[in-house]
């Protein structure tokens, strides 16, 4: 999933179309050369760091690291925030629905959180991408958030056309994996 | 400090629900709840209701949250009303805006009871 480049700079491969998409994301990925531009040094620790402050502060959940060994995974429950602005980019947040429901329980203290998973998620997603610019210098101001859009169902392929810098992290929530991107414009 | 009316104006009503949730955990006194899910609904509701605070979201569709403040601060009758900007958008610019647009105070999500806590108390003190 990331390697050292010669510079000392981490290289992180497009892997979430892939992952989340299928064989035609994998096609148009390994058509673009499968790899991703330079990418800028911690913004990775800072995607991580504001994922975990998000989960802490509203669901009171510490989010885990998976086992060095783990299975590849199927989403079905995605939302993504589009960034405009000094960095032009998309924030997605991907897991199972059944996590989905959890973490929407979790952040509304019930047992079940009914139709309101969507709605929580997209929030969460809010939250990160929100969290994520304002540790980046020039990014707080600089940048300007839109709604969140959450999709559901494994039936889709999500192509995005930042063709450029490509971060993941993937944790587990309460045992089930979750996948938290950013790809950003050329 | 007396019993205050909220009303709450965000377009997410996971986050209307959590951000009444942490008034009460904050202590807050509360007789009634209001929500809205965007500016012109709660331009709407201030007219009807006049509550005595309002904690509003900034991006939302139809009317956003610096518009809301805007068009609020010209209405004699809720011109001093404390409002709250609770948003992703933490940006000293974004604050800044907020404030001259405004706004009394400014949360940033995600945030605690207690942050909720500190900065609404001393807005309903007057």
């Amino acid at each position: 999933m990331a390697e050292k480049s010669s510079k000392g700079l981490e290289r992180v491969r497009i892997q979430l179309s892939a992952r989340a998409a299928g064989p035609s994301a994998r096609a148009a990925r390994d058509a673009s050369g499968g790899q991703g531009s330079e990418i800028h040094e911690g913004w990775r620790e800072e995607l991580e760091s504001a994922t975990r402050e998000v989960f802490e502060i509203m669901a009171g959940a510490w989010l885990e690291k998976p086992p060095e060994e783990s299975e590849p995974f199927v989403t079905d429950f995605t939302a993504m925030v589009g960034i405009a602005g000094n960095l032009c980019g998309l924030v997605g947040l991907h897991t199972s629905a059944e996590c989905a429901r959890r973490i929407a329980a979790k952040m509304l203290g019930t047992e079940d959180a009914g139709g309101d998973a969507q709605d929580a998620f997209g929030e969460v997603c809010n939250m990160i991408a929100g969290s994520f610019k304002a540790r980046i210098a020039g990014l707080a101001d600089g940048c300007g958030l839109s709604v969140p859009t959450v999709i559901f169902g494994r039936d889709f392929n999500l192509f995005s056309l930042a063709r450029g810098e490509h971060y993941e992290v993937i944790f587990t929530f309460e045992g089930k994996p979750l996948l938290v991107t950013l790809d950003v414009h050329d | 400090m007396k019993a205050a009316r909220v009303l709450i104006v965000d377009d997410s009503s996971v986050m209307r629900k959590i951000v009444g949730r942490s008034l009460r955990q904050a202590g807050l006194e509360i007789t009634e709840v209001l929500e809205a899910s965007n500016g012109s609904e709660a331009l709407s509701s201030v007219k009807e209701h006049s509550p005595d605070l309002i904690l509003s979201d900034i991006n939302m569709p139809q009317m956003d949250g610096l518009e809301f403040v805007r068009q609020l601060r010209c209405m004699e009758a809720a011109k001093d009303t404390p409002v709250v900007m609770i948003t992703t958008e933490a940006g000293e610019g974004h604050v800044v805006q907020a404030l001259n647009a405004g706004a009394s105070g400014y949360i940033k999500k995600p945030f605690t009871p207690e942050q909720i806590k500190q900065r609404i108390l001393p807005l309903l003190r007057g």
